[in-house]
């Protein structure tokens, strides 16, 4: 039923949502969708497999409809949590298993500092009323008996967003420190946290262009998408794009390379810098280490920058990212991107889109995509913006400057950089800061991760035409990839 | 004037790259920098004849390394002397 399309259920049961909501929007029929997409996916006769009864399995599936839509527009934050949907897992904490031999050295009773540990019927015991959670316990047994239970939700946040609601124990999150990254979407196995779509927007989009006639709708798509779409060659996904009305497909690897001609200029100009690509990392910046937010390269992201250059050459167009972040569905709407980019998909999203359309990428001539370096293309793995920052001063004739980048694969990593960074202790000159683990192939919006997915990110990096970051960027002509018009 | 060189990957594959570098060269060689405005265009619809450019209204395609002094003289430097 999933196929080898997406990681898991919760994905395809969001698919089947996002397409139901598609066709919708072709059929200007949206003010029904609310009612007709629940029963479409869970008709009546079928038994409850999800929920209680497929009565809550509608309500849920309604909340769905309604993040499809563009979810709650009071709300500033593209993640949301649908209460209905939280399954309010319980949260014990501290737990001791089958494990437990009940032994004679007690040695997790010894080292609790709150003597919340007693041993009972040769068991050890934890009382949850004195427990603080420091873990000590499960350090010390032999046995590795005593485990931690948390939250999937909470787990998958490593920045400390999500929290259980005390009153109604459902998932909640924390907006002054939430980034988006989307990890906790990926994560929930009840997929009640999700990212709002714009789905229905970029339909308007297409149909309102009437296939290019009053304007025309470029999709950027970002250089990951090499590891997406496995079923289908990449030049397929690109006629598929094109069958659904965008005018023309551009790599977002064109705007990273803009990006690191720039960035390595600036790096060497200022002496430190940290990365503005991944506006997760950007935001988690802003938010825990505002006194370094002026160290934030001043350079737009590629998905910026590139918008910025199709702007520029056509300034009546409507210029779509399709990638796999969340975040970016934030970052678009950015006063300084909002004038570059008008709308943000993910793979996802594009997936069931191509779906609704009944677009069968493996029977369509394959395109062609070429707009970019190897180095550009490469961003879209941890590590490969450092290596084209190297490679962009070596290019520009920079010998006076050394770059030492400080490579984050992850939130957690960024988090430590940061804080050497904040104190004048860091043993480098750029951090190139990705909220991701590997990067953009590890982001929420992918249909699928793999262990090949670095790989298959440098196979079609090799691909490219230019084997020059200079090369690759000369047919911007100069348009600068930094904020501003 | 207004050029336009199509960048879209057709065409960049075909070698945009190479004729916006001899563009550039020959607008300096003939002093018409200040006059012709070189802009690069996302597909101008003509994907399957080779690099193509747009020279104010007039679309020509099949731009070439080979062909270019002709193209040149053809459609940009007869229409500024």
């Amino acid at each position: 039923m999933n196929g080898r399309i997406f990681d898991t259920r919760v994905q395809w049961l969001k698919y089947k949502v996002l397409k139901e909501v598609t066709k919708h929007a072709y059929t200007d029929t949206l003010q029904d969708a609310y009612r007709d997409v629940p029963m479409t996916i869970v008709p009546d006769g079928t038994k409850a497999t999800m929920r209680c009864c497929i009565y809550k399995e509608r309500a849920v599936l309604g909340e769905r409809v309604h993040s499809a839509m563009g979810g709650d527009k009071q709300n500033p934050n593209v993640i949301q949590v649908l209460n209905i949907a939280c399954d309010e897992c319980p949260v014990s904490g501290y737990t001791v298993g089958p494990d437990c031999r009940g032994c004679i050295a007690h040695r997790c009773e010894e080292v609790c500092p709150r003597g919340a540990i007693t041993i009972e019927n040769h068991s050890a015991h934890i009382d949850h009323s004195k427990c603080v959670g420091c873990g000590k316990c499960a350090s010390v047994c032999p046995y590795s008996a005593i485990s931690k239970h948390t939250r999937p939700c909470e787990n998958a946040c490593k920045v400390g967003a999500i929290k259980m609601n005390e009153i109604s124990k459902k998932a909640q999150i924390n907006n002054d420190k939430c980034i988006s990254c989307g990890s906790c979407v990926y994560m929930c196995p009840f997929g009640a946290i999700v990212d709002s779509s714009f789905i229905t927007d970029v339909v308007r989009m297409l149909r309102e262009s009437q296939n290019s006639k009053h304007y025309k709708v470029y999709a950027v798509v970002a250089p990951s998408i090499s590891t997406q779409f496995g079923y289908a060659k990449l030049g397929q996904v690109v006629s598929g794009l094109k069958a659904l009305g965008f005018y023309n497909v551009v790599e977002a690897a064109l705007g990273a390379d803009m990006v690191s001609l720039s960035e390595s200029r600036e790096l060497a100009q200022r002496g430190f810098l940290t990365s503005s690509c991944c506006p997760a990392f950007v935001d988690y910046i802003k938010k825990n280490f505002p006194a370094l937010t002026d160290k934030i390269s001043s350079n737009l992201s590629p998905m910026g920058a590139v918008g910025k250059f199709i702007k520029s050459t056509d300034p009546k167009s409507k210029v779509v990212f399709i990638g796999p972040c969340t975040a970016k569905k934030m970052e678009f709407q950015l006063p300084e991107v909002r004038p570059f980019i008008d709308s943000v998909l993910t793979f996802e999203e594009l997936y069931a889109m191509f779906e609704a359309c009944e677009i069968d990428l493996t029977s369509l001539e394959e395109d062609v995509l070429d707009n970019a370096s190897y180095y550009g293309r490469i961003f879209a793995r941890s590590g490969g913006l450092s290596d084209a920052v190297a490679q962009a001063l070596k290019e520009q004739e920079i010998t006076d400057f050394e770059p030492k980048p400080v490579v984050c694969n992850g939130i957690e990593e960024c988090r430590l950089a940061l804080l050497k960074a904040s104190k004048n202790l860091l043993p480098g000159n750029f951090i190139e800061g990705m909220a991701c683990v590997n990067g953009c192939i590890g982001g929420a919006g992918c249909l699928s991760h793999g262990p090949k997915d670095k790989n298959e990110v440098d196979e079609y990096g090799r691909l490219a035409l230019e084997k020059t970051i200079e090369n690759a960027a000369a047919i911007t002509l100069g348009v600068s990839p930094e904020k501003g018009v | 004037m207004n050029i336009y060189i199509c960048v879209g990957s057709s065409c960049h594959l075909k070698g945009s790259y190479n004729i916006i570098a001899l563009m550039k060269e020959s607008l300096a060689k003939y002093q018409l920098t200040d006059k012709v405005n070189v802009s690069a265009a996302f597909c101008l619809g003509r994907c399957t004849d080779g690099v193509t450019i747009k020279v104010d209204d007039e679309i020509v395609t099949g731009v070439s390394p080979e062909n270019f002094d002709q193209v040149f003289a053809q459609h940009v430097l007869s229409k500024l002397q």
